[in-house]
């Protein structure tokens, strides 16, 4: 059914249709509407679950890390600070092969404090071993909490998934959203049938300690289950499409890039104003495009290079930095073109929205404009030189 | 994929350990042994065994080299001897 829904509002709405045995959750703007709903559905009777109140983001993860291993459906929630103080165990919850699903609402970290949108948080935990997705507007985040179930609990998956959607933009954004029926999720989403549990009837030990006899093969078999994944998430997301009649290919989303000779690379809600920006341009005869990584970890890197390989300019947009580095989402791009004959003559990084600050349709026609022969290295959007005056002695 | 990750019961027995051991080990001479048993009571891996006198020994795949049965033993009838050194 259509609703007019805030963002948040329509993550609890789908968890809830999800059913998880365990919430656990600890308030953090911007994700706390979320839990809050979630709360309240329990409170009501309406969401039979049980909801852990703890005194910290790492009790949170904590609790959903022990709940999940008892072989039920779990569900948390984080920002920024937050998800820094789970990521002990995030890196754990991955490597104990469960299965839950988190909702990242993204968040600048400090310091200075900080509460709005970047992707620095989820961004700097790419290596902990989540399937990462970044959503573009609310139906999007709503329906890939169904998809990372579905892939998180498949039995040649066995991970975690972290849906991230850009903090007050999509959390607090109000936007129409189709939440399915009942009877339409319990279509794509069955009952969670673990492949291993704690029972004492049958006694098992996760996260034991692995010497360097065993330890590497348990990250290798991370690493393998990521190609799995990248094989799997177009699959599911298509039977999402058969269910629901909206379809993804849950990778990439390639948006008027077919004779394009200019593309911006980006992810999140930014691709919705680039998409704007695109279409003006064209009408002006402008041959533009945009690429939407949704799915992060695994990196679709056959895809990108795909959609990528004949277009002879790229700009990357970071919401996020690797300090002292190059950035993180350009690295990945240029990565998958190291050694390849056909590629593009010019990829350049651009920096944006760090913080919260707006990237508006002038951000984006900006980076078109610096995006010519000349490739830029982490080049910073809407920079305030009069803030950069010095006056400390 | 999943490699060694669920642990089942009694892994302690089958994950032998013992290669963590890098320097020496020790050597249960049985000449002088009263079979006090304190060399088995000190064993942190619990893999000394022996009942009678002289009967005592250690199960290398799990001894981790530690010495504390060679430190303890009133009877110095435990030496830790070099890793390669031959018996």
């Amino acid at each position: 059914m259509k609703e007019f829904l805030e963002g948040s509002r329509a993550v609890a709405e789908i968890v809830k249709l999800c059913q998880p045995a365990v919430i656990s959750a600890y308030p953090i703007t911007p994700q706390t509407h979320i839990v809050e709903e979630l709360a309240q559905f329990v409170a009501n009777g309406e969401l039979k679950s049980q909801f852990i109140n703890v005194e910290s983001e790492h009790s949170a993860a904590s609790v959903v890390l022990g709940a999940s291993a008892t072989g039920v459906r779990v569900y948390t929630a984080t920002s920024s600070q937050g998800l820094i103080y789970m990521s002990e165990v995030l890196f754990n919850i991955a490597g104990m092969r469960l299965p839950l699903v988190l909702t990242c609402a993204n968040r600048a970290l400090s310091a200075p404090i900080n509460i709005w949108n970047d992707q620095q948080d989820s961004v700097s935990l790419r290596d902990s071993g989540w399937l990462q997705f970044y959503v573009e507007d609310v139906q999007e985040t709503a329906d890939f909490h169904l998809i990372a179930y579905r892939l998180a609990e498949d039995k040649s998956i066995m991970l975690p998934v972290m849906v991230n959607m850009d903090g007050f933009i999509l959390t607090h954004g109000i936007e129409t959203v189709d939440i399915p029926a009942q009877e339409q999720v319990n279509a794509f989403l069955p009952a969670y049938k673990p492949l291993y549990k704690l029972d004492p009837e049958d006694p098992v030990s996760m996260g034991l300690l692995a010497d360097p006899d065993y330890y590497m093969e348990t990250r290798y078999a991370i690493q393998e289950t990521m190609k799995t994944a990248l094989a799997l998430i177009p699959k599911v997301a298509a039977e999402f499409s058969k269910v629901f009649g909206r379809s993804y290919n849950g990778l990439i989303e390639e948006y008027r890039t077919k004779d394009a000779e200019r593309v911006i690379v980006a992810m999140g809600s930014v691709c919705g104003t680039i998409k704007e920006v695109v279409d003006e341009l064209r009408v002006k005869g402008r041959k533009v495009g945009l690429l939407k990584i949704t799915c992060l970890r695994p990196l679709p890197a056959q895809q990108i290079c795909e959609a990528l390989k004949n277009i002879p300019k790229i700009a990357v947009i970071d919401r996020a930095l690797s300090l002292g580095s190059f950035a993180p989402l350009v690295s990945e791009i240029k990565a998958v073109f190291f050694g390849k004959n056909k590629k593009p003559q010019v990829i350049s990084s651009f920096i944006a929205g760090l913080g919260g600050r707006d990237i508006t349709k002038d951000s984006i026609r900006e980076v078109f404009r610096l995006l010519t022969a000349k490739e830029r290295t982490c080049e910073f959007i809407d920079l305030k030189p009069e803030l950069l005056q010095e006056n400390y002695g | 994929m999943f490699g060694p990750l669920i642990g089942k019961p009694a892994t302690t027995r089958k994950n032998k350990t013992g290669s963590w051991r890098i320097e020496s080990r020790p050597k249960f001479l049985q000449k002088n042994c009263i079979a006090c048993k304190i060399c088995l009571l000190v064993c942190p891996e619990g893999c000394i065994t022996g009942n009678e006198k002289n009967t005592f020994t250690c199960d290398y795949n799990y001894c981790k080299g530690c010495g504390n049965c060679a430190a303890i033993c009133p009877k110095q009838d435990i030496e830790m001897i070099k890793e390669d050194a031959k018996e």
